[in-house]
């Protein structure tokens, strides 16, 4: 049995470089000032999909649901060595909290079809919520390993696959019988570089906006219909599926199927706790002990 | 206990080899706030082997019942069984609300949970409420109001579930404070009778290996944690040095794990440990709400920074506007000159 691993994966908004004018006055987040980037433990979660591939053979699917210009870090997934890259995009999937993104994932991998792994990063940064791996587990009726920290034997034949997952304070190995979803933590596996060859090839990789983009009012449909054609046939396609193409239901899609709405975003409030300047000198540092010993805070 | 009221508030009581996590009995005596306000009881959802006797614990911390799920399969947790049979009960009884510790064990069934009964679920809650909210004049009783930093923690969200009956939230161990055990308490055991499909329980554990933590973080009266400001190995031996003189546990910012300085099991914030201790001294730290959040409950809090407008100031009681090359051996020698 050739082995074919799918792996979630998701761009995020850098969330770890904020600036000021990222922020708008009302407290919510100006998405489009913030660089895009591969979720970091995504790309973790597809090295260790690749390290399977290296030693196993197989192909590996990197599939992920985000706006179109997510297929910029599909062709990353590309240039590291995966097989086939497929952008699920459609204005109907907007504002999607973790159950709906789930369930598209979930009609997706159906259409995907056979598959023996799943991988996935354990959570997004710029969510934290590490509930889409779990989810799509769930809607797919398929057992999960969390927290893995390494993939230790993967036995074709009797088509299992040993992992090691964080505990606290430890680690656990668990053997689940294929196909399984694995979610990576940070640290699991060190993301190769880009293959210098394989940047040439599919630097030109285009998803269907891509190629839409470059199509202009003088030509026609079966025009649009050729070009797909031929980028496909050169394998430098990125699939690109719709609602329709995943045989999605509207109603649990997007916003209308996610059961958590945002009610409130606040700026920070700090509280106003009792504050004390204190010099930098040896008087002032000793003030403040002196404070601290009759407060009982020492000893 | 008063049996005419309504069972709508559940905390996930997660045992590992028979001893209770801790936050779970925080959220228990967090479930009974929100209880009162709804006029329900709380119940507690044990699951486990030969574990009937942790029920007392949680009555003494909260619970009006205990659903016992007591099987040799479920002696170690594993998602799938723990998942569904929470799942099945879920289903049956349909709570409002459904809490869960934010473990390796609450984050990972909570989503199946959540997913399987189309259930609200947000993840690492810092603050729970119940109200009643008018939403596009219709009125939405006993929301659970599921507050948590987002996006990277820069703002802080209110998120609720209108639509749907059962209201799930994961929590953070530290985040809720667990009140005073009542042992007078009493309540009411449900056995719940387990069945399991053998594809239920087709993932086997081949060994496991779980060590006591040496570092204790939350139970520390004094804590020195070093950030981004002491991020060279010299500058985080000072903030060790001070830690020492002091007799504090050592912690540290995401920054200072990331920069490979300390351990993650001393992390403090909200992707770490949530600490409340009799005094915290944040050095180099600028105080990023990910970090306020598992400290700005701290006692008495000294800030340490060369950045007189670091956020870390606004929570502190004592700050100190300096570089901490000068400020840290400065301190340890007024400490030490004060003990004598």
């Amino acid at each position: 049995m050739s082995l074919h691993t799918i792996v979630l994966v998701k761009q995020v908004p850098d969330t770890s470089n904020i600036s000021g004018d990222v922020m708008r006055p009302d407290g919510t987040v100006n998405r489009a000032r913030l660089p895009a980037i591969f979720n970091p433990e995504d790309q973790e979660a597809l090295e260790l999909a690749l390290r399977l591939k290296d030693k196993h053979g197989g192909k590996v699917t990197a599939l992920t649901m985000g706006p179109p210009n997510a297929a910029n870090m599909l062709r990353e997934c590309l240039y590291m060595g995966a097989d086939r890259a497929i952008l699920v995009s459609d204005r109907r999937f907007a504002a999607a909290d973790t159950l709906a993104t789930s369930y598209a994932l979930h009609k997706a991998v159906h259409r995907i079809g056979d598959y023996d792994l799943i991988f996935g990063g354990r959570q997004a940064i710029d969510g934290d919520t590490a509930q889409v791996g779990p989810q799509t587990a769930e809607k797919l009726g398929i057992p999960q390993i969390t927290y893995t920290l390494d993939v230790q034997k993967l036995d074709l034949k009797k088509k299992t696959v040993r992992a090691k997952r964080a505990i606290k304070n430890g680690y656990e190995i668990l053997e689940a019988p294929l196909p399984v979803l694995l979610t990576v933590t940070k640290d699991a596996a060190e993301p190769r570089p880009f293959d210098v060859r394989r940047l040439c090839t599919y630097k030109r990789a285009q998803s269907r906006f891509e190629i839409e983009a470059t199509v202009d009012d003088s030509h026609d449909l079966v025009w649009m219909d050729e070009l797909m054609e031929k980028v496909k046939a050169d394998d430098l396609l990125i699939e690109t599926w719709n609602i329709e193409d995943i045989d999605a239901d509207v109603q649990w899609c997007g916003l209308a199927g996610s059961p958590t709405k945002v009610h409130k975003v606040e700026n920070v409030v700090l509280s106003g706790a009792e504050f004390k300047k204190v010099p930098a000198t040896s008087d002032g540092l000793n003030d403040m002990i002196t404070d601290l010993m009759q407060d009982h805070i020492f000893g | 206990m008063n049996s005419k009221l309504k069972d709508m508030v559940w905390v996930f009581a997660e045992q590992t080899d028979g001893v209770m996590a801790d936050v779970s009995l925080e959220l228990l005596h967090k479930a009974r706030t929100l209880a009162e306000k709804m006029k329900s009881q709380v119940s507690a959802v044990l699951l486990g082997d030969k574990i009937e006797g942790l029920s007392e614990t949680l009555f003494a911390h909260g619970a009006d019942n205990v659903y016992l799920l007591d099987d040799v399969e479920l002696k170690d947790f594993r998602s799938m069984p723990y998942a569904n049979l929470i799942t099945n009960l879920v289903e049956e009884k349909r709570p409002r609300v459904v809490l869960f510790g934010a473990t390796h064990i609450g984050r990972d069934i909570a989503p199946r949970v959540a997913s399987h009964t189309r259930s609200g679920l947000t993840a690492d809650c810092t603050e729970l409420k119940i109200e009643t909210l008018t939403i596009r004049k219709v009125q939405h009783e006993d929301l659970l109001l599921q507050i948590r930093p987002a996006f990277g923690g820069n703002i802080i969200a209110t998120i609720i579930s209108p639509d749907v009956e059962i209201q799930m939230a994961t929590i953070r161990e530290g985040v809720m404070e667990m009140g005073e055990p009542d042992a007078s308490r009493k309540g009411t055991i449900i056995p719940v009778k387990v069945e399991l499909d053998p594809v239920e329980v087709a993932v086997k554990i081949i060994e496991k290996h779980q060590e006591a933590s040496s570092v204790n973080l939350k139970g520390a009266p004094i804590i020195v944690a070093g950030g981004y400001g002491a991020d060279t190995p010299e500058k985080f031996q000072l903030v060790k040095d001070l830690a020492k003189v002091l007799g504090a546990e050592l912690a540290g910012s995401r920054a200072a794990v990331d920069a490979g300085l300390i351990s993650s099991e001393r992390q403090v914030g909200q992707t770490g440990t949530t600490v409340r201790p009799k005094l915290y001294i944040a050095i180099g730290i600028s105080g990023a709400i990910q970090h306020r959040a598992g400290m700005q409950e701290s006692q008495k809090i000294i800030a340490i920074n060369s950045d007189a407008e670091a956020p870390i100031f606004q929570v502190a009681h004592y700050g100190i506007h300096g570089n901490l090359t000068e400020v840290i051996p400065k301190l340890i020698a007024a400490y030490k000159s004060q003990l004598h």
